[in-house]
């Protein structure tokens, strides 16, 4: 005796949160972001081979303004790293940010004066991507499970919930240091 | 910036007394590497492009400190303020079209000459490749720019004053080109600091390489 019941056939009910999470993941447009060996990687995810088209997102637009994922690709130095922040700040919200690689994710080799010890510094992260460099493979799989997260994103008050709820367990967290594991 | 002069000649490509050297050159030794005025024949076609520079250039005794050939190459050690003319005479006379840029390297033993400045030289018309090397103290680190005479030198001098600190007079424009433009220091001089931060895993702390090392 649900709503279900009383509607004509072919009509399907949703709530506006899957809706809009499925019409997000399904048109993610990449910028270029490509600094080092990652981004010849990245672009052979964008070519036939591993064909990145056939999620719909094999075109990298040039102009921030029409993307809204950012995949970090290579080390970040200090020099450049105000101009990544310029990009991401000029980005249309809703967006995200896949920081590719070791160096991307955390500085990798590059442990010196030169580097940004990972592009969280600067940029929130949604997806870290270890490898060095990753295969297109990795970035693919990157990639289909940061559509799975935002397809599940949920909108206004109930986000802001979520976002407060994380920020709280990740202030209570133990550091990394002093995580024993299997040393204890 | 901390500045430290701890880097005399001896073992391991850091300085490294302990196990704390990983880079696996712990075993290295070095040597000394001031070497005088080589004898002369120099060998291939080096003795005919010095008897030309004697000609064409009278000041030849005076400007050129050391005459050096090593491994296969001419390396002309001139003073300073004997370069741009020198530079005009190679490039006109002995048709030197070519200045390939500016190495910078430094020796931060050798007193009075602890910066030096190096300009591989290319004559196409005659297939023959010179060096000519410049060294000044690090407290007047000044060389005259070779901009005027070679214009393709702009930007690698830019490159030797950002990480070397050699300052080249008269030259166009010059500011730092890799490092921001309001960094402090320069990055390639041996007694520049790695940096870097302690890496966490679980259950340890692994610090820099710069405090693993014994160069810090």
């Amino acid at each position: 005796m649900g709503l279900e019941e009383k509607l004509p056939s072919g009509v399907v009910l949703t709530s506006v949160e899957k809706l809009a999470g499925y019409m997000r993941k399904n048109s993610l447009w990449p910028a270029t972001f490509g600094l080092a060996c990652c981004a010849i990687e990245m672009m052979a995810a964008g070519g036939g081979r591993y064909d990145l088209a056939r999620f719909g997102m094999e075109v990298f637009r040039a102009s921030p303004r029409q993307a809204d994922l950012m995949i970090v690709a290579g080390r970040v130095s200090n020099k450049m790293a105000p101009v990544l922040r310029q990009i991401y700040d000029q980005m249309a919200a809703p967006k995200w940010v896949i920081a590719m690689g070791a160096c991307a994710s955390s500085g990798g080799m590059f442990n010196n004066y030169a580097i940004v010890q990972g592009v969280d510094h600067i940029v929130p992260v949604d997806i870290y991507l270890p490898g060095c460099p990753p295969r297109p493979e990795m970035l693919m799989d990157a990639i289909l499970k940061l559509h799975a997260q935002i397809s599940d994103e949920k909108l206004g008050p109930n986000r802001q919930k979520i976002i407060q709820e994380v920020e709280a367990a990740a202030m209570a967290a133990k550091p990394t240091h002093q995580l024993k594991g299997l040393l204890a | 910036m901390k500045r430290e002069k701890n880097l005399s000649a001896g073992h391991g490509a850091f300085g490294s007394a302990d196990t704390g050297d990983t880079s696996g050159y712990g075993g290295l030794v070095r040597t000394s590497t001031s070497w005088g005025s080589s004898e002369r024949p120099f060998g291939s076609y080096f003795d005919e492009v010095v008897d030309d520079l004697e000609r064409a250039y009278p000041d030849f005794a005076d400007a050129i400190e050391q005459v050096v050939v090593y491994r296969g190459e001419l390396t002309l050690h001139i003073k300073r303020e004997k370069l741009v003319e020198v530079a005009l005479i190679l490039r006109n006379k002995l048709l030197f079209e070519v200045c390939l840029g500016v190495s910078g390297v430094h020796y931060p033993t050798q007193t009075d000459r602890q910066l030096h400045a190096v300009y591989p030289l290319l004559s196409m018309t005659h297939n023959r490749r010179i060096r000519l090397e410049v060294s000044v103290s690090e407290a007047d680190p000044h060389i005259p720019s070779l901009v005027e005479v070679w214009g393709g030198n702009n930007w690698n001098e830019r490159e030797t004053f950002d990480m070397f600190g050699i300052i080249f007079d008269s030259h166009p424009g010059l500011t730092r080109i890799l490092m921001p433009d309001d960094w402090r220091g320069h990055p390639q001089r041996k007694d520049y600091p790695l940096g870097g931060i302690p890496v966490e895993y679980k259950g340890a702390t692994i610090p820099p390489p710069n405090d693993r090392r014994s160069y810090r």
